[in-house]
């Protein structure tokens, strides 16, 4: 009992690094989802191209998708870009949200530069980032075949990310009923 | 000297903490106005995080502070306003965390501490009492202590 009681600080002090490792290493920037395991909020958008239509939360049906909010002004796009172009030669579906973006800067960026998007919306206003919970460019919402959001990743993704996390995820939910 | 306290005067008003919002987001009523302004300052810049929206020049910020100002003219309630935003941002976008069972060690972790703290210190003081409380003195020791206590006094 006297060990114990003079092993207490000790023990306290582990209990205490233990929580500041786990909490100091997380990114405070990282806001989890409100959305996950839900559907989709609901909305219709126009396109990012004129002579193309955008997409609205009825098309996430079927099969699982990818949706990546990216914008013309956001620089970790430009990161994420070539990652998304080898995603699209593989025939990963992913829709692209233009988010608080001029439809004529999100088309010019895509044109450029390439376009790994199998539609591209324009959401001028954000209005549908904010029902999303997008608290920045680039985020990726993993959708699945029902249309429920089951994860997001915040920030661009790296091909790391790609192999470790979204790709394994999108096979299990192609593999679902 | 005068002129001195002048300056200093005019830079503390100028010193004096500039909200970011902008003159076209307010609102013509000024009582609904003071509740926005009231409820902005309550909510967490989502990009900036320890700014409140009141607070921040971000983009995202200014998005936010209209929003709650539409839910207020649409005749919501304080706490509607605050619930549209939760319900898209979650818990996180309140500068004051709610009382949950996620944040019980964070509202209750102090009282714990108080709680181990005290009790550390009654097992303590219960330790050390009966070492202080000594027998009484007997009545030939009582009349020694009398004498010497008289010779120190001489």
């Amino acid at each position: 009992m006297k060990r114990l009681l003079f092993l207490s600080p000790v023990l306290i002090l582990v209990v205490v690094l233990i929580a500041l490792a786990i909490g100091l290493r997380r990114d405070p920037s990282k806001i989890p989802s409100m959305l996950i395991d839900r559907p989709l909020p609901q909305f219709a958008l126009p396109g990012v191209y004129e002579d193309a239509p955008g997409f609205g939360s009825h098309d996430f049906t079927g099969e699982p998708r990818l949706m990546n909010v990216f914008a013309s002004w956001c620089t970790a796009c430009r990161v994420e870009h070539p990652v998304l172009m080898q995603l699209r030669a593989q025939g990963v579906p992913i829709y692209g949200l233009d988010w608080k973006d001029k439809p004529a800067d999100g088309a010019q960026w895509l044109r450029t530069s390439g376009d790994p998007y199998l539609a591209a919306a324009n959401d001028e206003s954000g209005r549908v980032g904010i029902d999303l919970g997008v608290t920045g460019v680039p985020e990726t919402f993993v959708i699945d075949r029902a249309g429920r959001v089951r994860y997001k990743h915040i920030g661009p993704i790296s091909p790391d990310d790609w192999r470790d996390i979204l790709q394994p995820l999108l096979q299990t939910l192609r593999a679902e009923g | 000297m005068k002129h001195a306290k002048r300056l200093l005067l005019a830079l503390l008003v100028a010193a004096a903490p500039a909200a970011a919002v902008l003159p076209d987001e307010q609102l013509q009523d000024p009582a609904l106005e003071a509740r926005a302004r009231a409820i902005s300052r309550q909510l967490r810049c989502v990009v900036c995080q320890n700014q409140s929206i009141d607070d921040s020049d971000a983009p995202l910020a200014r998005d936010l502070r209209i929003i709650v100002r539409e839910r207020l003219q649409s005749g919501e309630s304080d706490a509607q306003a605050i619930a549209f935003l939760v319900a898209r941002y979650g818990h996180y976008v309140l500068l004051k965390p709610p009382f949950e069972l996620a944040t019980i060690a964070l509202w209750g972790g102090p009282f714990i501490v108080l709680l181990l703290g005290g009790g550390f210190v009654l097992v303590y003081l219960r330790r050390r009492r009966p070492a202080a409380a000594s027998p009484p003195l007997e009545a030939a020791d009582e009349a020694r202590l009398a004498a010497l206590l008289k010779e120190e006094s001489h």
